[in-house]
């Protein structure tokens, strides 16, 4: 039977069934509680688990993901919301040198259960404080595990994953995909934690996108098609371990490699992915330049104009892949 | 055949566990001394951080705990691993960077650990163990275990924001948690009085409406009875307290300290201060011990660190191939 909920309704379905499946499952994050989450993800959850398990946590980042860490590490499995991705700079001392390392550093005694959600991108008006896609900056850390879900049916089976997962996994929610319908299966399903998803197949090009922008590239593709241009569209879902196969596999088929992802263009998981293609065999089947879409170099700015300026939109990647094709790159 | 005049501890705590303690006290002491003999002789490399002359602070703040309550502890932390029930030979031998060592030789003297036995592990961030005390006081309180933590942090890390994010938010949901802080006056080279804006960090408790008090931290008696109130308090549910154990460290910082910042006569009026025999005087007096047995201790203490080092030094190294194993509990495909 097809049922659709949101991105936020799938999220928090998934929350429910880990908090009914295991008490030793808490929530954390500032106000998750009544309030339902600054993005009203956790929603009512509080009525069914308390505040208990649903806590709110007063507004210490850092602190709190320290304790999420110290729980995780003595027996529960603390799933802890950022308010806004761009918080984690706060706690970057906990998530980096702790949740990431203990586990190492201690040959192994311990694993850290943990999930934090961040909800990233920009889109909302909402400026260069609360509008970054910081996930390259964990994707650097081993010890880690970096999600980007898509679709409310990742966003759930995903989820679901990482909190089976015995270490941190780190699960970046783009802000303007809490509203998308999709199809969610009722009940517990998992979706695998490092494998890509072919979102549409095509023999001209591959375009490696992350996040918002596996939508946005899977509307270039339709009209790409229109022109004789047939895409396929990976969605990453996972930049920490990265589906390296899936991408390869697409790249020996088409040539020609595009990536796009929100995220400042320098430095960042387009230019994982060309030297992923560039040191090996695949290199050898590509017919043109790789190309990186990513962020404006620059804060994201607050003036809506200014604002789509900054991150790639359809009509960049429908010129890059056009110019890629036709041989102008 | 004790009186209320006599110290807490005498009055408090058996024979056995004060002798235990006192034998702790030499332990550590001894192994701190082992510790850097073997750095001096290029047997450990890297740097490592000496508690010398803080042993009655590590050991009054663990005689009251059992396996399943939890420490975490700071870079300084030899002490408090030992004090928790450490095995000196897996010790030496994380230290000697071996197999056999507490955490695999990947740790060393930053990070070691015992989590067996309740120690967390030792932390190379100034006040990174804090909130960590603060989630498993969390999670002991939300799984019934009665189980209290304990927080070892220096001076130097009352001034972290993460040691006041912690104590709020330990006071606001009552967790069962202990901050113990080893004031030993510098924070690296930077004393109290320049980097810290009230006289005593116990002070800061007042900020948390969390009891706080300032011991002699070289008096075992006076540590050990101020944690038996504040583990007392946790385990009743009434909440978390902050200790503020007043110490002195006679090595450097680490191994690259030059003692530039403070005086041969301050280091030579707190080395008379020695915990040590301050702890075995007071046996003696009490007649738990007589001079010879305290003799005797030393010596086995000598003896046990000597076997210790022995099994670090004929113990296998890691193997390279494994240099990614436990980064994730199950490997990446």
């Amino acid at each position: 039977m097809s049922r659709e909920l949101s991105y936020a309704e799938a999220i928090r379905e998934a929350m429910d069934i880990a908090l009914s499946e295991d008490e030793r499952t808490i929530l954390m994050g500032e106000d998750i509680g009544v309030y339902g989450g600054a993005f009203q993800v956790t929603g009512n959850l509080i009525d069914k688990y308390g505040p208990d398990r649903v806590m709110d946590t007063p507004i210490s980042e850092l602190g709190g993901a320290g304790v999420a860490v110290g729980a995780a590490m003595t027996g529960l499995r603390p799933i802890f919301e950022f308010q806004f991705s761009d918080f984690a700079a706060l706690a970057m001392e906990q998530i980096v040198n702790q949740a990431a390392k203990v586990r190492y550093m201690l040959g192994g005694a311990v694993s850290i259960p943990l999930v934090m959600r961040f909800p990233a991108g920009s889109g909302t008006g909402a400026a260069a404080q609360h509008s970054q896609s910081l996930e390259a900056w964990l994707a650097h850390v081993p010890g880690l595990k970096v999600l980007q879900p898509t679709t409310p049916y990742d966003a759930k089976g995903l989820l679901l994953a990482a909190i089976d997962d015995p270490d941190p996994v780190m699960i970046f929610e783009h802000k303007l995909l809490y509203k998308m319908k999709g199809e969610v299966p009722e009940g517990r399903y998992t979706v695998p934690i490092g494998k890509a998803a072919v979102r549409r197949g095509g023999s001209d090009v591959t375009i490696v996108a992350t996040s918002i922008m596996v939508h946005k590239a899977l509307d270039a593709a339709k009209v790409l098609a229109e022109s004789g241009i047939e895409a396929e569209v990976i969605d990453l879902r996972c930049i920490r371990p990265i589906d390296r196969e899936t991408v390869l596999a697409s790249v020996r088929k088409t040539a020609r490699l595009v990536c796009v992802y929100e995220a400042v263009k320098t430095l960042g998981i387009g230019a994982e992915i060309s030297a992923m293609v560039a040191e090996s065999d695949a290199f050898d089947y590509l017919d043109g330049p790789i190309v990186r879409l990513g962020g404006a170099e620059c804060p994201i700015p607050y003036n809506p104009d200014l604002e789509k300026a900054a991150v790639p939109q359809v009509p960049d990647i429908i010129t890059a892949v056009r110019d890629l094709v036709e041989g102008r790159r | 055949m004790s009186d209320a005049n006599d110290p807490w501890a005498i009055r408090n705590l058996t024979p056995e566990t004060l002798r235990e303690s006192l034998r702790k006290m030499y332990l550590i002491r001894k192994f701190e001394e082992g510790a850097e003999d073997s750095y001096t002789r290029g047997l450990i490399h890297g740097t490592m951080h000496l508690s010398i002359g803080q042993e009655a602070s590590a050991v009054g703040a663990c005689v009251g705990l059992s396996d399943s309550d939890k420490i975490t502890s700071t870079h300084r932390g030899h002490g408090h691993c030992v004090a928790k029930g450490a095995d000196m030979g897996r010790m030496f031998a994380e230290f000697f960077g071996k197999e056999t060592g507490y955490c695999r030789g990947r740790g060393g003297s930053m990070h070691i650990a015992d989590v067996e036995k309740g120690n967390l592990g030792a932390n190379g961030i100034v006040g990174g163990g804090l909130p960590i005390a603060v989630g498993a006081a969390l999670t002991a309180k939300r799984l019934n275990t009665g189980a209290v933590t304990v927080c070892f942090f220096g001076d130097g890390a009352n001034n972290e924001g993460a040691f006041h994010e912690a104590l709020n938010m330990a006071a606001v949901w009552k967790l069962p948690v202990v901050f113990f802080c080893e004031n030993n006056r510098y924070g690296m080279s930077t004393s109290t009085e320049r980097s810290t804006s009230v006289k005593q960090i116990a002070d800061r408790a007042a900020g948390y409406s969390m009891p706080g008090v300032t011991v002699d931290g070289n008096d075992f008696s006076a540590v050990a009875h101020a944690m038996q109130t504040a583990t007392d308090r946790a385990k009743a549910g009434e909440g978390p307290s902050l200790i503020e154990s007043m110490t002195y460290r006679w090595r450097g910082h680490s191994k690259s300290d030059r003692n530039r910042y403070r005086t041969k006569d301050e280091i030579a009026e707190w080395m008379e201060r020695d915990p040590i025999p301050r702890m075995a005087e007071m046996l003696i007096a009490h007649g738990i011990l007589d001079a010879d047995s305290v003799a005797a201790m030393e010596i086995a203490a000598d003896r046990t660190i000597a076997e210790a080092i022995e099994f670090a030094a004929n113990s296998p190294a890691p193997n390279v191939t494994d240099l990614t194993r436990d980064v994730y509990t199950r490997p990446l495909t």
